[in-house]
């Protein structure tokens, strides 16, 4: 895949400000401010119940908060349809996978592209025009993805006959169809065995360099987040008590004591 | 075609004559992206030139060493034929090699500039870069991953293939230079013993064997090979290098290694190589997955699996067969061998061979009833491959053929020797070990035991020197004792001991395929390869096996003493990585005699159990430790008549 571009315009790709979000009587987030650089590698990590998944979900538009503001690219975003969240440039891959299980690899990634696609119903009947000089850019796009990911030999096996890893690399692939801007991860290493925590980090670091994206990253597996991330966030109990490079954050009494208890 | 090799002498002039009489058709296919990227003869041709010259400009002379590493890639072969357009000798490595085997080799050679397939390969090079001194430049072939490397000596071919505006008269003048006593090549053996030896081949080696080669099959512009063995090995080299240039057929390149099956399905390839380990693999894996089909299909699959064994290899042969047979043998084509060889990719296959190692006389002529013209050939390095090889309709799975045309073969002292027109150059830089090979007379020592049969065809034994003797004086052959144990399916690898010994006892290697799917339908729990190969009922298993080999051993007068005595499961896979086995898959005995020689002396003392720790290396390099506590299982052997005793 070529490099492209990474999109400077805005050096804070998302901008949260004291965002209160509660469910009932139950606080998920409290006050939490939160910056997404353009262009970085963002983990935020908590221990459970912190709000990280809330947190993610604020970030992609899906929960409104009762307070706060949240910014893209500068401008104050309102309630958004989801597929409107998709054309901003927002992808995400779930903590469950949610693929099509019956359906391949290619396929699946293929529906990453739904949102790029401009549709004609005719002509795609009839496979002429512009609607195949279409398909065959979405096929390319597909078959690079496939390419990086390293799973060609995967290409037409239906998703569910598939390792759980696999999944997770078919489920990124669907992501990165959309060619986001940012790109959410919600526990993309949890259930993994070494070696797939390996490949999946080189491929995280690998679509961060190469596409320039902008990634948000809930990690349980610390050697992972520490190795990977440029900044660090960190909830407890719905407040953001530390946010930094790792080394910062490794260090900070709140952390340890989040993390560990307080004796 | 026939075309005149005394003018075409080299393979510049090969390819250049190629470029203009086959100038549209196929050369090189690579799937990228999924889909079939196709290279002409011209495109092969022009890329070679541009790149000649961007070698030339990094400093490549004449007679000068440029390595090539990685899986099969139409850039990689690009690159040989650019390197032998200038007179410089290409020298492939194996892609599987960690830094210090390619450090050996890179600076025995001298390599001035290497040019590899990925990042994988520029990490291990840039790793021992400070210790080769000649080499300045490295040429990549895939970019991924490689954009922040900001090494001086890193560059990109692509940069190179689309430079503009290059005058390649230069290159053409250089075509006119070569002659057909240069180096065309130089191959590393893979190193059965001590280190690896750099052979060199002329074109006149190549040609002259290559050319008999293609007469043989008489392969044409339209056959099709799937390139997937490595590079370094002197069979990619005459198989698909070689005979694509003098017979103009297209080599295909995989998209990766895990898509081989797929790959080999969709190009059908008509000339098919492979180890006899790849060809038991197909087996053992085509009968666990008709284990798990439904009755029906299993007894017709049964069914005619009988009347291809009956009938299938004489129909092959071109032997009279009975109208019911060929009736029976249709109809079975019809339902099961034709799907089948669909299904393996061997529909359209023509000529097929197998060598480097024994392969069990079932599963030969398991494929030759199929109606897959199976053959086996007898070759080394040194001799440009072809030693002696099948001819169709003179096939006997216990032999490895007749001489090739051009080559004698005579025995001396139980060892096999031969002369020809593909004997090698020498070994670079190693008088001492050419002078040991080859005699004034241009015999070559093989290194194996071997005997002439009535008919002419070549039987081999063992490599001569690991024919040992039993200390009551009869041979101990231990390759055709692991041979016969490893054709049985659920034994991978096996290795014999008894030179200088009382009885016979061997190590044995489960096949983790074949025994899990066993271990699946005979309700056997297991957790991981040490488990499995440390249950009492595989142990049985194996137990069951051996005895047969034993049985066999027993009728043969000379070997009934080389019953097996003893045995124990390894719990680990003997591995190229750890050193165990050669990067051709051939066992090193003298190293594993050392890391093992415990177990060895457990197996001779009488003890029931022994505890072992071994270093293994992971595939990224990383070392780690293994453990376990190894049972040993007495076996039953009988007289000389086939009685137990």
């Amino acid at each position: 895949m070529k490099k492209e571009s990474v999109n400077h315009e805005y050096s804070q790709l998302m901008d949260i400000k004291n965002v209160n979000l509660s469910f009932g009587g139950l606080k998920a987030l409290i006050d939490v401010d939160l910056q997404v650089n353009t262009g970085e590698i963002l983990a935020i990590i908590g221990p459970n119940g912190a709000g990280k998944s809330s947190m993610l979900n604020v970030i992609s538009g899906i929960y409104v908060p009762q307070q706060g503001v949240v910014k893209w690219k500068g401008q104050i975003r309102k309630k958004i349809a989801p597929h409107d969240i998709a054309r901003m440039g927002i992808a995400r891959t779930f903590q469950n996978i949610a693929l099509f299980k019956g359906m391949s690899a290619l396929d699946n990634i293929l529906i990453g592209r739904n949102i790029l696609m401009k549709r004609n119903i005719f002509l795609e009947m009839l496979y002429l025009g512009s609607s195949k000089s279409q398909e065959i850019e979405h096929r390319k796009k597909v078959e690079e993805i496939i390419d990086f990911l390293e799973i060609q030999a995967i290409r037409k096996t239906p998703v569910s006959r598939l390792p759980y890893g696999l999944q997770k690399r078919v489920e990124l692939g669907r992501a990165l169809a959309l060619e986001p801007e940012l790109l959410l991860l919600d526990e993309p290493m949890a259930g993994m065995n070494m070696e797939e925590k390996e490949d999946m980090c080189r491929f995280v670091l690998d679509v961060n360099e190469q596409f320039g994206t902008t990634i948000v990253l809930i990690e349980h597996d610390m050697g992972v987040v520490m190795d990977i991330s440029d900044r660090v966030a960190v909830l407890d109990y719905g407040i953001k008590i530390a946010d930094g490079t790792p080394d910062e954050v490794r260090s900070e009494q709140k952390v340890i004591d989040a993390y560990l208890g307080v004796g | 075609m026939l075309r005149d090799y005394s003018k075409l002498n080299t393979f510049s002039k090969v390819l250049r004559n190629n470029a203009e009489v086959y100038s549209n058709k196929p050369c090189i296919r690579e799937k990228e992206y999924g889909i079939w990227q196709t290279y002409t003869w011209k495109d092969f041709y022009h890329q070679a030139q541009v790149l000649a010259l961007g070698l030339r400009d990094k400093g490549l002379k004449r007679g000068d060493k440029i390595s090539i590493i990685g899986d099969n890639r139409p850039n990689l072969y690009i690159t040989i034929a650019a390197a032998q357009l200038i007179g410089a000798v290409p020298v492939p490595c194996y892609q599987d090699s960690v830094a210090e085997e390619l450090q050996y080799i890179l600076e025995h050679a001298e390599v001035k500039i290497v040019v590899v397939e990925n990042q994988e390969q520029v990490d291990k090079v840039l790793e021992i870069l400070d210790r080769l001194p000649n080499l300045k430049t490295i040429f990549y072939d895939d970019p991924r991953g490689l954009e922040n490397y900001k090494n001086k000596e890193i560059h990109s071919l692509k940069l190179v293939f689309d430079s503009k505006d290059v005058d390649l008269s230069w290159v053409d003048s250089e075509i006119e230079k070569t002659s057909d006593d240069e180096i065309a090549v130089m191959l590393y053996t893979s190193g059965t013993t001590g280190r690896p030896k750099g052979v060199l081949l002329s074109y006149q080696n190549i040609i002259s064997v290559t050319s008999k080669a293609c007469e043989i099959e008489k392969t044409t512009v339209n056959d099709e090979v799937v390139a997937y063995l490595p590079m370094a090995w002197v069979g990619d080299f005459i198989f698909c290098v070689a005979q694509s240039y003098l017979s103009g057929f297209c080599i295909n390149c995989p998209e990766s290694r895990d898509t081989l099956t797929t790959d080999l399905r969709e190009i059908g390839p008509t000339y098919y190589f492979a180890p006899p380990r790849v060809w038991e693999g197909m087996l053992t894996q085509l009968m666990v997955r008709m284990q798990d089909t439904a009755k029906l299909k299993l007894w017709i699959f049964n069914y005619f699996m009988v009347v291809a064994k009956k009938w299938g290899n004489d129909i092959l042969d071109k032997k009279s067969v009975s109208i019911w047979g060929r009736c029976l043998y249709n109809l079975g084509y019809l339902f099961v061998y034709g799907p089948l060889k669909n299904n393996l990719g061997l529909t359209r296959v023509r000529m097929a061979y197998t060598a480097g190692e024994a392969m069990g006389p079932d599963t030969f002529l398991f494929y030759r009833s199929l109606g897959i013209n199976l053959k086996v050939l007898y070759g080394q390095t040194e001799a440009t491959v072809f030693v002696s090889l099948h001819r169709d309709s003179d096939v006997d799975p216990n032999t490895v053929g007749p001489a090739f045309p051009g080559v004698e073969i005579k025995i001396e002292d139980d060892e096999v020797l031969y002369r020809g027109t593909g004997v090698f150059k020498g070994y670079y830089k190693n008088d001492e070990a050419t002078k040991a090979t080859v005699n004034s007379e241009g015999w070559v020592k093989t290194g194996d035991a071997g005997v002439l049969d009535k008919s002419g065809h070549l039987k081999i034994i063992d490599r001569a020197k690991d024919v040992g003797k039993l200390n009551s004086g009869k041979m101990f052959a231990p390759k055709y004792i692991e041979n016969k144990l490893k054709f049985c399916g659920i034994i991978k690898e096996a290795v014999a001991f008894g030179d200088k010994k009382d009885f016979v006892c061997c190590f044995i290697n489960i096949d983790l395929e074949a025994v899990a799917s066993w271990a699946e339908r005979n309700n056997v729990a297991y957790s991981g390869y040490i488990d499995l190969a440390s249950q009492e009922e595989v142990y049985d298993l194996i137990a069951k096996e051996i005895l047969n080999v034993n049985k066999d051993l027993s009728k043969d007068a000379e070997l009934f003493e080389s019953q097996i005595k003893r045995f124990l499961i390894l719990h680990k896979e003997l591995d190229a990585d750890d050193g165990e086995l050669t990067r051709t898959n051939k066992v090193r005995r003298g190293l594993i005699l050392e890391r093992y020689g415990k177990l060895v002396e457990a197996m001779y003392k009488n003890d029931k159990e022994c505890f072992i720790e071994t270093e293994v290396t992971f595939e990224d390099g990383k070392k780690g430790k293994i453990s376990a506590d190894l049972k040993i299982k007495d076996m039953e052997v009988f007289d000389l008549e086939g009685v137990a005793a």
